[in-house]
């Protein structure tokens, strides 16, 4: 396992896209490197020969019939958006001005 | 005498109503709903009173339902003009605010979802009104379901009734708290590590956790999805089958839920308080789960043998097992919860619902960036980093994939134990409730908390916590946790009734007399 240092903190937090204080980001610098020290012990038992399981109950891949259903109105769809344009979602500038 | 016998007395018998309808339980409710003793109003009512008059030491609810009164008189109506209704229509429910509900707010608890009106109902809230159930309102959680006190919730904690003190556990600690205070005959929770279970064996209730796939989880905002599992918060083990039966089976709206059909749950509670239910059942001990050098607080123990020492009396057989790989579940956990959480929280992106925090001239990135900084509590922002440390590159292998294979190893001793046993006993939890504020700077210590609820998550398999007492040297409630095979959730049906039944018998009356009034 890695060490947690502040820097790391900084590019996780960018990669899920939450800002974060100086003041957090040493907080959760210490935080996260406590839980993640212990966490480290699946790696005494997680041996190569032991399978992964990612879902607990084993079930085939489910479909329906393709055919049309009921459905969200545009008006349903948009009634929590914080912004919206019309029958859109309207959000700011995907892209820099750099860009 | 019946489990379910509470100052309402014997409702089965025809009895008239009780002076106080909130103490009766859902099951006596119904009876008396269906034999014209009681109207919906009147029940319902007498919930809404009650709830105004504890909310303010309590704090269970975040949102309490106007139109309440309307829905009751509504089957009132339907059942006035002859209409067969479903067993429990009328009576009134609470839905943890994870819930979807098309005519109140679902928050999770957050401040990201402040106020948001979802455009449809979680399938299980559908069931619910289709069966004829009052929603009372969305209770109090920690925040998208982190934690284990409902400390974390952005609105607040919710206070234990046995001590306000003291924390209701978590993350569903307003449901489990709300059926304690009697501010509601029933509730629904959500259960991703131990979030009905737990919060039950703190505050004296019953919680269950059904089989993975049992009870649809459309509309239930997700925490970990394939840990996540909807179940019942009740006061009785009768109650708990009875709103199981109204809310499980297949949904064709989530592709996890499992198509078989179930057997009723209520009858399977009903079977455990006739004589000799258990005769011959086999109880498996979890070894490493039921000593003081394991972390669990002696009056907890105490209880918990003498549950099972009951259990005995009743014919039932006691075999230890072990289950060696439990002690690596909460490092699993700890792992695949995050992992999962950080992938399900993407969604809130300021685009579509809930909160938007304007950065003039930034991008979207940085709105969302802004929002989520805002909108988003300490715990929440610290397990969704931890989750997008986990599946990033370099680390994966070792640290998700990993915990991966430590679930099978779970699963693999809950096969082994399952060939020596029916079910597994350990305590609910390692301890009665904690004082608030005692966990809340050390998130280690918290997570510990989950170390009896975890395995059953992350192997799938149903589990159940019946209150087993007050621990002597604090006066506080205990729980034993029953767990079963998957799919066999009915077996916990039988064994948790004949238990109550045995405890209730012993106590004189349901533990929940015992805890201060209020009100």
């Amino acid at each position: 396992m890695s060490e947690i240092t502040p820097e790391v903190v900084r590019h996780l937090a960018h990669l899920a896209r939450i800002g974060l204080t100086d003041d957090e980001i040493g907080h959760l610098t210490e935080e996260l490197g406590a839980i993640v020290d212990s966490v480290a012990k699946v790696s005494e038992v997680a041996t190569p020969d032991v399978p992964v399981t990612s879902h607990p109950i084993a079930l085939g891949t489910v479909t329906r019939p393709d055919v049309v259903g009921e459905t969200l109105t545009t008006e349903q769809a948009l009634s929590g958006a914080p912004a919206h344009d019309g029958s859109r979602f309207k959000v700011s500038a995907i892209l820099g001005e750099e860009q | 005498m019946s489990a379910a016998g509470t100052t309402a007395g014997g409702a089965n018998s025809g009895a008239s109503a009780p002076a106080d309808l909130t103490r009766a339980t859902a099951a006596e409710l119904a009876d008396l709903l269906a034999a014209g003793e009681v109207s919906s109003v009147e029940a319902t009512r007498a919930h809404l009173d009650r709830i105004a008059a504890v909310e303010g030491d309590i704090h269970a609810y975040l949102h309490v339902n106007d139109t309440a009164l309307e829905t009751a008189a509504a089957i009132d109506q339907r059942r006035a003009a002859g209409e067969a209704l479903p067993e429990l229509a009328g009576v009134p429910v609470a839905i943890k605010d994870v819930l979807c509900t098309l005519d109140m707010p679902s928050t999770a608890g957050s401040k990201i979802l402040e106020g948001w009106v979802p455009p449809y109902d979680a399938t299980v809230v559908a069931r619910l009104r289709a069966a004829g159930l009052v929603p009372l309102g969305k209770t109090n959680m920690d925040e998208f379901a982190m934690g284990s006190s409902t400390e974390h919730s952005a609105y607040g904690p919710t206070r234990n009734p046995w001590d306000l003190d003291r924390i209701p556990g978590g993350s569903g600690g307003g449901s489990a708290a709300a059926v304690a205070a009697f501010e509601a005959p029933l509730a629904l929770g959500s259960d991703t590590g131990g979030s009905i279970r737990q919060p039950g064996a703190v505050t004296g209730t019953v919680g269950m956790k059904p089989t993975y796939g049992g009870v649809s989880r459309y509309g239930a905002i997700a925490l970990a999805s394939s840990l996540d599992q909807v179940g019942p918060v009740t006061r009785t083990v009768l109650d708990a089958g009875l709103l199981h039966d109204v809310i499980g089976g297949h949904d064709p709206r989530d592709s996890t839920s499992i198509p078989d059909a179930w057997p009723s749950f209520a009858e399977a509670a009903r079977a455990g308080q006739r004589d000799g239910a258990v005769k011959g059942l086999k109880i498996g001990v979890v070894k490493e789960m039921s000593q003081e050098s394991q972390g669990f607080q002696s009056g907890v123990l105490q209880r918990f043998h003498e549950s099972l020492a009951a259990l005995e009396a009743q014919g039932a057989e006691l075999v230890e097992v072990s289950a060696p790989s439990f002690e690596y579940a909460i490092a699993a956990y700890y792992l695949i919860l995050p992992a999962e959480a950080s992938s399900n929280l993407a969604k809130f992106d300021s685009v579509r619902f809930g909160m938007r925090v304007e950065v003039p001239g930034g991008t979207v990135e940085d709105v969302m960036s802004a929002t989520r900084e805002a909108g988003f509590g300490p715990e929440v922002k610290r397990r969704v980093i931890l989750g997008t440390y986990a599946l990033s590159a370099g680390y994966y292998d070792a640290s998700y994939g990993s915990a991966q294979k430590v679930r099978t190893l779970i699963q693999r001793d809950f096969d082994a134990a399952f060939e020596h046993c029916d079910v597994l006993a350990t305590p609910s939890a390692p301890t009665t409730a904690f004082k608030l504020g005692e966990k809340l700077d050390d998130p280690l210590a918290m997570y510990l908390n989950d170390l009896t609820t975890i395995p059953a998550n992350l192997a799938g398999v149903p589990g159940i916590s019946i209150p087993a007492g007050l621990a002597p040297e604090d006066g506080l409630p205990v729980g034993i946790q029953f767990m079963a095979p998957a799919r066999q959730d009915a077996r916990l049906y039988t064994v948790g009734a004949a238990l109550e039944q045995s405890l209730v018998d012993s106590w004189g009356a349901p533990l929940l007399d015992r805890a201060p009034a209020r009100g």
